[in-house]
């Protein structure tokens, strides 16, 4: 009998703790299995939902279960040179960023987003950081990179990646957030997937130099108070910046997580403006010109400026509000089982530290303060969790952080008051899960 | 009673170490960073360099590459480099930029942000039409070709009306925009509430848009998840 305690879970057969909802549990999982598994469940299921566990959507081998030893406790595994540069489990390789096609003409000019309610911890991993191109990721030699340096300063230069490697490193752990994070959701709730609505967003821990470093290099002249940093890339963005936010804390980043950037995230030298919008986190960067006025580019008129109601629109909009959500229960991540649940989910603010997430499991009518584990740190994503009780009935789950400037999450209403609906970007407000009877979570707007 | 004596006292050996680091028996500390310390690393940029990768140019018309082109000779380049994505009039092919009109629209239910009803400054145009376009091809342009075009954008945008005006270096800081004093600075923080409310909130909690509804998620079913076949 000892064998059956270890039998797969869900099998309502041998789990007498499950009782009702290991059915739905089972559907959940052949869902998880592909279209077959949802029509046999006759379930209703969105797409979205149906890769919620996907890397638990395999049934157990029984025969792998105590009081069986499995097959990797008898033969030998892979050798050391099997994977010179390691990838993750093939159980995991449903954790992938994803692209919402219809958004955008090209995949040269578009956005994919960060699976964030597949991650552990606040450090994304390279190979998920959402990326953002707007003219493709180039792959260059560094040897055959440069970063200039010319305008209002003493002297012009030019100074190799040899030369950035030698100056001294800084680490430090930041998010990166588009300005555009949550944009498709203005007007109401549209992707049912918090990799959809939030996944413009990574974070990791860049090493690079800090920026006023190399400004003292090349002297910056009274009057400049302007920097304009321009990719290298085939779209040469170019953003203004000013120079208080260069002798702040901007770092010419090389490394991310410990190795030198992805080609994707601008290997090999990238600008970091922590906790402002990331389309000025210019990849590949090529040059940085110093002046005494801004440039006014196309990102920053055309593009990244925030149209109001009154057909006014704000520019230089660039610090990142503060802004949290849950990524566990999403409608990636259907409630499983009744009784004590976990609320996982990530905070961040552009002007500081995460102070406070609360959650609510009644649609803002009621909050509970949310466990903040160490790190906090600014201008860094937080993660927070704290337990509710479900017992099938439907359920409201929001969060709402407040940061230590004391700017506090706001709701879709109070933005749209403020705002419009025309924004597209800085959309930070809170966000609207519903837990539905069957534990199927969806994206909902409240009114 | 001093560092050391405290730290002898609670008797741990690091907090002896760290009293004698205090007392000054440790090693030179590298700088925090100098402000200002020179590390000899870099050279200096040519004039001739520079003049390579400083394409860029400020609202005024300062820094602006030396070219000219008028909105007819633009046209024809619109033709034959543009119109596959922008569409003959500019109009946009698929889900790329529209690039005329657009007036009165910005405080609608659908705003068509164009240069004619939007960008700020005609400098703009020229900087990004040289640094980006043709998407795909981006600095083939020759200077005189970017001020064609950003002349025709103008010009289909009534911004100009004259076919053969001149733009250039000289005039693109002096062209008006329509939408110039469309934008304010930023001044969030904004939506704040009175009070961080914790208990018996009143709220509205009518669910009143949903997702699946709107049913406009990728289907990407196929590369989701592991296969179990």
């Amino acid at each position: 009998m000892t064998g059956t305690k270890g039998a797969p879970p869900g099998d309502a057969a041998t789990n007498s703790r499950a009782g009702p909802r290991s059915e739905g549990r089972r559907r959940f999982l052949r869902a998880g299995a592909g279209l077959a598994g949802a029509a046999a469940a006759g379930a209703t299921l969105g797409v979205s939902g149906g890769r919620a566990g996907a890397a638990m959507a395999a049934e157990a081998d029984p025969t792998a279960l105590p009081p069986n030893v499995p097959w990797w406790g008898h033969y030998l595994g892979d050798g050391v040179e099997a994977h010179p540069y390691g990838k993750p489990s093939e159980y995991e390789a449903h954790v992938v960023r994803r692209n919402v096609p219809w958004l955008t003409a090209t995949t040269e000019s578009s956005v994919n987003f960060t699976p964030i309610h597949e991650l552990h911890g606040f450090v994304t991993p390279n190979g998920l950081c959402f990326e953002r191109h707007h003219g493709g990721a180039p792959s260059l030699n560094p040897a055959d990179y440069r970063l200039m340096i010319n305008g209002l300063v003493d002297r012009p230069m030019i100074f190799s990646m040899e030369d950035i490697l030698r100056f001294p490193p800084v680490s430090r752990f930041h998010f990166l957030e588009c300005a555009a994070n949550s944009g498709m959701e203005w007007r109401g709730a549209q992707l049912n997937g918090v990799q959809y609505t939030h996944g413009m967003i990574h974070c990791v821990q860049y090493t690079g130099v800090p920026l006023k470093v190399i400004l003292d290099q090349v002297g910056v002249k009274p009057n400049g108070t302007w920097l304009m940093a321009e990719g290298g890339d085939a779209s040469g963005m170019n953003r203004s910046f000013p120079l208080e936010k260069a002798l702040d804390d901007a770092i010419l980043a090389y490394a991310m997580n410990g190795e030198m950037l992805r080609p994707e995230n601008g290997y090999p030298l990238r600008l970091v403006l922590p906790g402002w919008e990331g389309n000025m986190w210019v990849k590949w960067i090529r040059r940085i010109e110093v002046g005494d006025q801004p440039w006014f580019a196309r990102e920053e008129t055309s593009k990244y400026t925030d149209l109001l109601d009154n057909g006014k629109a704000r520019y230089f909009t660039w610090e990142m509000d503060a802004k949290s959500v849950i990524t566990g229960p999403c409608p990636e991540k259907p409630v499983l089982r009744k009784g004590i649940n976990q609320i996982k989910g990530l905070a961040w603010s552009g002007r500081g530290r995460v102070k406070e997430v609360h959650v609510s499991t009644d649609g803002g009518r009621n909050w509970m303060q949310a466990r903040l584990p160490d790190p906090v740190l600014p201008k860094c994503l937080t993660c927070f969790n704290a337990e509710f009780e479900w017992h099938g009935e439907e359920v409201l789950l929001q969060s709402r952080v407040v940061d230590d400037t004391g700017y506090v999450q706001p709701t879709m209403a109070a933005l749209q008051k403020v705002r419009g609906v025309n924004s597209i970007y800085h959309n930070n407000a809170i966000q609207t899960w519903l837990v539905n009877q069957t534990g199927e979570v969806e994206n909902v707007r409240l009114g | 009673m001093s560092v050391l004596a405290n730290a002898l006292r609670t008797g741990t050996a690091g907090a002896v170490a760290l009293a004698l680091g205090a007392l000054g028996t440790v090693g030179a500390v590298a700088a925090d960073l100098d402000p200002g310390k020179p590390y000899d690393l870099g050279r200096d940029a040519t004039p001739e360099e520079v003049a390579g990768w400083d394409i860029d140019v400020l609202p005024d018309g300062t820094g602006a590459l030396v070219g000219q082109g008028t909105p007819a000779e633009g046209e024809a380049i619109f033709m034959a480099q543009c119109a596959v994505c922008h569409g003959e009039f500019g109009e946009g092919v698929d889900r790329y930029p529209v690039l005329f009109g657009g007036e009165d629209t910005l405080a609608s239910r659908d705003p068509v942000k164009t240069p004619g009803s939007y960008w700020p400054y005609a400098s703009t145009l020229v900087d990004y039409i040289y640094r980006a376009m043709p998407f795909g091809q981006a600095q083939t342009l020759t200077p005189d070709q970017a001020y064609a075009l950003t002349a025709y954008l103008l010009y289909i945008n009534f911004v100009l009306d004259d076919e053969d005006f001149v733009l250039s270096n000289e005039t693109i800081g002096a062209v008006e925009m329509p939408n110039r004093d469309g934008f304010i600075r930023d001044d969030r923080p904004d939506a704040q509430p009175e009070t961080v409310c914790m208990t018996a909130c009143d709220v509205p909690t009518q669910v009143v848009g949903r997702a699946r509804i709107v049913d406009v998620t990728p289907d990407d079913d196929e590369t989701a998840g592991l296969s179990l076949e």
